[in-house]
């Protein structure tokens, strides 16, 4: 019975983990753009795919690793440039259109550069399950928890710490001011789509050799990290962060006490609790500030 | 220092600025007065780079600055404390000061904090607090400070007193007379008329987007059309 619950328990953290990063994805460029990349989901793609075929060509893991995190920033930089920035003067609701042109255009490509087929990726250390109280848990799943937990906390170091990182959280706030700083807004903008790009890309990485990967695995992770900011209160780094734990472990407790065909379902079912009843989210500001 | 000669800009097809001609100079405190309406925040926007400017120049220092983006007028020594304060609210208020400091990268930004925070004790006080926690006038001294960080060989202010108390509008004056005596150029533009005028070298008065005096500051507050427009006396 407990073991049955831990069991659940562990697979929603491991995907909640990923869920989380590509919330955070969400949260950064909503903030420096309130624009909703719906290309997130891509980015989880594209870093899962590009590193197994650099691994299927040869590279050590580690070197295709790092190649396919820098490949995605660079898909998320010329997203930045060539499909939001031309339309810098039109409306939000707009350029979150475009995005999502961004997602299907990406999608065609990967399905172009690769193929319609499923690809795989070997566990970072050996697939020897761990028992732990009677349930079980693959090694790769503690690299999904400790590399998302990282990430987080460089991401947090970066943002309380560096200069660059304070610009970036002023420009959020307000963008007016931060130009009179001489911070360059759009700079920030196009390191917000590179840093979102990277996030997606650890994530698709690390899930990868649990759950393969294919040149439309982005839509589902990309739409259910939406969820998980939704549920946080979009634009709070530490709500998508639990958002992202919520819906995985929600998901994974669904199908498993439920249904295994409502597993989708369940994370769209949040969103939809979420905007009925606290549009806010967790953690949304309710707009009180002194004026 | 600064030369705005013809300034014209446009909201859609409302002018908001009528052909502005304005001179400030090194080490003077010019005061640009009128009523609500009257563009002196369009003037303002225009010198900062946020406003497009669709006719005119402005020469900072010699030098045509029209076309140089807002990012960059600071980098030449241009800083604006804009209207309503704009603190970064969330972020603590050292924070702020040192974002204010963005473009001068270098160890003497910890020695530019200390001096802030001599010259505004309770910014010192207040240090780890977010922005948008402070009074209205706490807010209006580190938006001040916040523009003295990046070292500004021209300062422009955008109504510094609004929302004030008295007592606080007293403080912020007298703080930008001190700006003044250590030798920063400055451009205050102000509803308070009175006040302005008081402090200031030289004023220009603002109607409808076009400049209807230009005098002293003193000449000004005598003058009987500024007093009974401005001035309700």
């Amino acid at each position: 019975m407990f073991a049955e619950f831990l069991q659940y328990l562990l697979s929603g953290i491991t995907v909640g983990a990923i869920y989380a990063l590509a919330g955070l994805g969400f949260a950064i460029i909503y903030n420096s753009s309130h624009v909703i990349n719906f290309a997130q989901g891509e980015f989880i793609m594209i870093g899962g795919m590009a590193t197994s075929s650099l691994v299927a060509a040869g590279l050590p893991l580690w070197a295709a690793v790092l190649l396919a995190v820098v490949i995605t920033m660079l898909v998320g930089v010329a997203v930045e440039f060539f499909a939001v920035r031309p339309a810098r003067n039109a409306d939000v609701v707009a350029v979150i259109i475009i995005t999502i042109g961004a997602s299907i255009f990406l999608r065609g490509l990967a399905q172009l550069i690769w193929d319609k087929e499923s690809h795989a990726l070997p566990s970072f250390s050996g697939d020897a399950p761990i028992h732990l109280l009677g349930a079980t848990i693959v090694p790769q799943s503690l690299w999904v928890i400790g590399v998302s937990f990282l990430s987080i906390l460089v991401l947090g170091w970066f943002f309380n710490r560096t200069l660059f990182g304070k610009a970036m959280l002023a420009t959020a706030y307000n963008r007016l001011a931060a130009q009179l700083m001489g911070i360059r807004v759009k700079r920030v903008l196009t390191a917000s789509f590179g840093m979102s790009a990277i996030l997606g890309a650890i994530g698709g990485i690390v899930i990868t050799p649990i759950t393969y990967t294919n040149y439309e695995a982005g839509v589902m992770l990309g739409l259910k990290g939406f969820s998980a900011a939704v549920l946080g209160g979009l634009g709070n780094g530490l709500g998508a962060v639990v958002g992202g734990l919520i819906v995985g472990i929600a998901e994974s407790l669904g199908a498993g006490y439920i249904s295994s065909s409502y597993k989708d379902a369940i994370a769209f079912v949040i969103i939809l609790f979420v905007l009925f009843f606290m549009p806010n989210g967790l953690f949304g500001k309710r707009g009180t500030e002194r004026v | 220092m600064l030369e705005i000669s013809g300034l014209t800009s446009h909201y859609g097809r409302i002018q908001a600025l009528k052909g502005i001609d304005v001179t400030v100079n090194e080490g003077e405190l010019v005061a640009l007065v009128g009523a609500n309406g009257a563009g002196k925040t369009t003037l303002l926007r225009c010198l900062s780079g946020v406003q497009p400017v669709s006719g005119g120049t402005i020469r900072f220092e010699g030098r045509d600055i029209t076309r140089v983006a807002g990012e960059d007028r600071v980098r030449l020594g241009i800083a604006q404390v804009p209207e309503g304060r704009q603190v970064f609210g969330a972020l603590s208020v050292e924070d702020n000061l040192r974002l204010g400091a963005y473009c001068r990268h270098g160890p003497d930004v910890e020695a530019d904090i200390k001096r802030m925070y001599a010259q505004f004790p309770i910014l010192k006080t207040k240090r780890n607090q977010a922005a948008g926690t402070l009074s209205g006038g706490q807010q209006q001294m580190l938006a001040l400070a916040r523009a003295l960080m990046s070292h500004p060989r021209l300062l422009l202010l955008d109504e510094p007193s609004m929302g004030l108390a008295p007592r606080l509008v007293a403080e912020i004056f007298r703080i930008i007379e001190t700006l003044k005596s250590e030798g920063t150029t400055i451009f205050l533009v102000e509803q308070n008329a009175y006040a302005a005028l008081a402090i200031a070298d030289r004023g220009y008065v603002l109607e409808t987007g076009q400049v209807v005096l230009v005098d002293s500051g003193t000449q000004l507050l005598a003058n009987d059309k500024v007093k009974e427009a401005y001035l309700g006396q």
